[in-house]
C-alpha cells in the first residue's frame, strides 16, 4: 500500500498549506519581535508544523478540543483561528483573541475549541484531561488532544493526569512533542529514558513513538489513537519526535546543539517532506507549491499589516474579562 | 426551624444544587464510598453515583487541574480538599489556570467552579495540618473567598457558590463541622459578597469570619457585662469584601477590632484594618487593633497551640484597649 493512499488530494493540500501558514507566519512574527512590535516570551513553532497539522486533520474539532503549552501560535492556525487575530494578540492589540492580554502563549478560541495557550509547563495537562472529563460525563463522542513538550512529561501534573485519565475511561490523548530540548536542556540528560512511549505503561494506556517530521504518519497515528478514545473511552501517549529550528524562545541563539544536527533534521522537513510525497504521487507540481507558499506569505503579511493598524485595547479594559 | 449541623447544612447545599442541575458534580479524596473524611459528602454517592460523586486518588494538581477544565467546558465541580493544607499541592491549578483563564482569553471562558474544605487552626494537629491560608488566596484577583461561620450561612454561601460562573475557594472548619444552627426547611440563598451585623453596638466593632466568630458573640457578652456595647460583624465573604457595611459600623462606633486566625504579615486581616484606617481615618477615636495567630508555626503542645490563638480574652483585652477602658 502506498503511502497515500486513502488520502483525497484536497486534505494532502489542506496540510501543506497550513504548514505554509504557520511557517511563513512564524517567520513573520520573528521579523515584527526583532522590530519590537512583539515582546516578552515568544515561542515559535518553526520545524514542527508536521505535528499539529497532521494531528488537527485527524479530529472532528465540531467535538474535539484542542489545548497546549505556550509554543502555541501553530496550534492556533492549525485549528482554524483567524492569522489575523493571532498576530493582533501577539501586537497586543484590541483586536487580539484575548484582547492583548494574553499575548503569545495565550492563544484562545472558544468557538473553534482551541482552549489555549498555558504558561506553566505541564499546566494544561490535567485541564485537558477535565475537558475529557466532561466529554465522559455528557458522553458527547468527542475526544481531547493534550500536547506538551518532553520537558512537562516529567512534571507531577502529566503522572497524576495520566493516571486519572486511564481509571476513569477519558477520551484524551497526550501528545509529547518532543523536539528534544527542555529549553537548553536535552532530554537524555534529565530523563531516565529517551523514548516516552513506555511511560504508557505505567498507566495501562498505548504508547507510541512517531516521526514527527513527516505529516502524514502523524496524522495515521493520531487517527488511530482517536478511533479508539472515541470507542473506548481510552487514552493514549505519544511521542512525537520532532525538531525546532529556532531557539527555545526569541532571546535563545541555542548554542547547546549543533549546526550538523539542526541540518540533519531540515533535511527532514515536514512541509519539504509531504511536497515530495506529493510530487511523487503526481498531486502536486512546482508551479502549484509556489502558488502556495505565495499565499501563503500573503496571508502573513496581512496579519502582520492587521496587527500593526489595530487600535491599543483602552487602558479601563484592564478591569474587564476578569470575573464572569 | 430544624437545627442542623454545619457538615450537614454543607451536604443539604450540595445535594439541592446537584438535583436541581446535572452539571454539578463532586470530587475528591474519599467522598464517596467512605462518605467522606468529615462526612461532610455523606450519601451523595448512594444517591446519585458516579460520575456525578468521584472518589479521586491522592493526587491534588491532578484532579484539581482536571475539575478546572471540566469547568471550562460547562461542567460545575464542587472539589473537595480533605483540608485546605492540601490545597497547596494544587497551588498552581488554582493560581495560574482556575483565576486566570477567564483574563487570559479575554473573557472568552468562565471557571464556574467551588473549591472546598476544613481551613484554619483545628487541634493536636501541628504545623502541617493547623493553618489558616485564606491571605494567600484572597490575595489573587480572579478567586472568590467565602468562610461561613454558621450552619445557616454556610447552606446559602454554598448553594450561592455553586451557582457562581466564578472560582469560589468556599473555607469551612474542622472545629465547627459538629456546630448545629437554625437552618429553614424552604430553599433560600445567602449572595456572595455580603457581610452580616450580628450584633448591635454603638461602642466597638468587632469584625471577623469563620470559627472566631464563636470567639466574638462571647467577646461581645462579657464586655457588655463590662459596659461596653460592641457592634459584631461577620464578614461572610472575604473577596469581595463588603466595605460599607465595615465603614457604616465603625463610623458609628469609632473602634475597631480585627480578629482573624491569618498570621499577621499581609493577611486578610491586615488589610481589612488598613482600609478602616484609611477610609475611616477621621472618624477613629484609637488606632485599630488586629488580633490574630501570632508569627509563628501552630505547636502540637496544646496549651502553646492555644496561646498561639485569637482567644475571647485577647479580644475582649483588645476592645478595652481602643475604648481606652483598661
Amino acid at each position: 500500500m502506498g503511502k497515500l493512499d486513502g488520502y483525497k488530494k484536497d486534505q494532502l493540500l489542506a496540510m501543506l498549506r497550513d504548514m505554509l501558514i504557520i511557517r511563513r507566519f512564524e517567520e513573520k512574527a520573528a521579523q515584527a519581535y526583532g522590530l519590537k512590535k512583539i515582546g516578552g516570551f515568544c515561542h515559535l513553532y518553526n520545524g514542527q508544523e508536521g505535528v499539529v497539522v497532521g494531528a488537527v486533520a485527524a479530529l472532528d474539532m465540531k467535538k474535539d478540543y484542542l489545548l497546549t503549552a505556550y509554543r502555541d501560535h501553530g496550534h492556533a492556525i492549525a485549528t482554524g483561528m483567524d492569522p489575523k487575530v493571532i498576530m493582533a494578540e501577539l501586537f497586543g492589540k484590541e483586536a487580539g483573541c484575548s484582547r492583548g492580554k494574553g499575548g503569545s502563549m495565550h492563544m484562545f478560541d472558544v468557538e473553534k475549541h482551541m482552549l489555549g495557550g498555558n504558561g506553566i509547563v505541564g499546566g494544561q495537562i490535567p485541564v485537558a484531561t477535565g475537558v475529557a472529563f466532561m466529554q465522559m460525563y455528557k458522553k458527547t463522542g468527542g475526544v481531547t488532544l493534550c500536547f506538551f513538550g518532553d520537558g512537562a512529561i516529567h512534571q507531577g501534573a502529566f503522572h497524576e493526569s495520566a493516571n486519572l485519565a486511564s481509571i476513569w475511561n477519558l477520551p484524551v490523548i497526550y501528545i509529547v512533542e518532543n523536539n528534544h530540548f527542555g529549553m537548553g536542556t536535552a532530554v537524555k540528560r534529565v530523563s531516565a529514558v529517551e523514548d516516552f512511549d513506555v511511560k504508557a505503561k505505567g498507566y495501562n494506556m498505548t504508547g507510541t513513538t512517531v516521526n514527527g517530521m513527516d505529516v502524514i504518519e502523524v496524522h495515521k497515528a493520531i487517527k488511530k489513537v482517536a478511533d479508539t478514545a472515541r470507542k473506548d473511552g481510552r487514552p493514549a501517549l505519544l511521542d512525537i519526535k520532532t525538531y525546532r529550528y529556532k531557539g527555545h524562545s526569541m532571546s535563545d541563539p541555542a548554542k547547546y546543539r549543533t549546526k550538523e544536527e539542526l541540518e540533519e533534521f531540515k533535511q527532514q522537513d515536514p512541509i519539504l517532506m509531504l511536497k515530495k510525497d506529493l510530487l511523487d504521487a503526481e498531486m502536486i507540481t512546482e508551479k502549484k507549491f509556489e502558488e502556495l507558499d505565495k499565499e501563503a506569505k500573503a496571508i502573513a503579511k496581512q496579519a502582520e499589516e492587521f496587527a500593526e493598524e489595530s487600535p491599543e485595547p483602552p487602558l479601563e479594559s484592564r478591569f474587564e474579562d476578569i470575573y464572569a | 426551624m430544624p437545627e442542623l449541623a454545619m457538615r450537614d447544612a454543607l451536604r443539604q447545599a450540595m445535594d439541592e444544587e446537584m438535583s436541581r442541575d446535572d452539571s454539578v458534580f463532586v470530587l475528591g479524596e474519599e467522598v464517596g464510598e467512605y462518605n467522606g473524611a468529615y462526612k461532610v459528602t455523606r450519601g451523595l454517592l448512594d444517591k446519585y453515583g458516579q460520575p456525578r460523586v468521584m472518589d479521586t486518588p491522592i493526587a491534588e494538581l491532578g484532579f484539581t487541574g482536571l475539575a478546572v477544565g471540566a469547568a471550562l467546558v460547562g461542567l460545575r465541580p464542587v472539589v473537595e480538599w480533605m483540608t485546605y493544607n492540601f490545597s497547596l499541592l494544587a497551588l498552581d491549578q488554582v493560581v495560574n489556570n482556575a483565576a486566570k483563564m477567564r483574563h487570559m482569553s479575554g473573557g472568552q471562558l468562565k471557571c464556574p467552579i467551588v473549591f472546598r474544605g476544613p481551613n484554619g487552626p483545628a487541634e493536636f494537629l501541628s504545623s502541617q495540618h493547623s493553618q489558616a491560608l485564606q491571605s494567600l488566596y484572597a490575595h489573587i484577583p480572579g478567586l472568590k473567598v467565602v468562610a461561613p461561620s454558621n450552619p445557616y450561612d454556610a447552606k446559602g454561601l454554598l448553594k450561592s457558590s455553586i451557582r457562581d460562573d466564578n472560582p469560589v475557594m468556599f473555607l469551612e472548619s474542622e472545629m465547627t463541622y459538629g456546630l448545629t444552627g437554625e437552618v429553614p426547611d424552604e430553599e433560600y440563598l445567602v449572595p456572595i459578597g455580603e457581610a452580616s451585623v450580628v450584633r448591635k453596638g454603638s461602642d466597638v466593632t468587632l469584625i471577623s469570619y469563620s470559627k472566631p466568630m464563636l470567639m466574638l458573640n462571647k467577646a461581645a457578652e462579657e464586655l457588655a457585662e463590662q459596659g461596653i456595647e460592641a457592634e459584631v460583624i461577620d464578614l461572610r465573604t472575604i473577596r469581595p469584601l463588603d466595605e460599607a457595611t465595615i465603614y457604616e459600623s465603625v463610623k458609628k462606633t469609632n473602634r475597631a477590632v480585627v480578629v482573624d486566625e491569618s498570621w499577621p504579615f499581609a493577611s486578610v486581616g491586615s488589610h481589612v484594618c488598613w482600609l478602616i484606617s484609611r477610609n475611616c481615618f477621621d472618624y477613629l477615636d484609637a488606632p485599630v487593633e488586629y488580633v490574630c495567630c501570632e508569627d509563628v508555626p501552630m505547636p502540637y503542645n496544646h496549651n502553646m497551640e492555644l496561646a498561639v490563638q485569637p482567644s475571647v480574652e485577647k479580644i475582649v483585652q483588645a476592645a478595652k484597649g481602643v475604648s481606652y477602658a483598661d
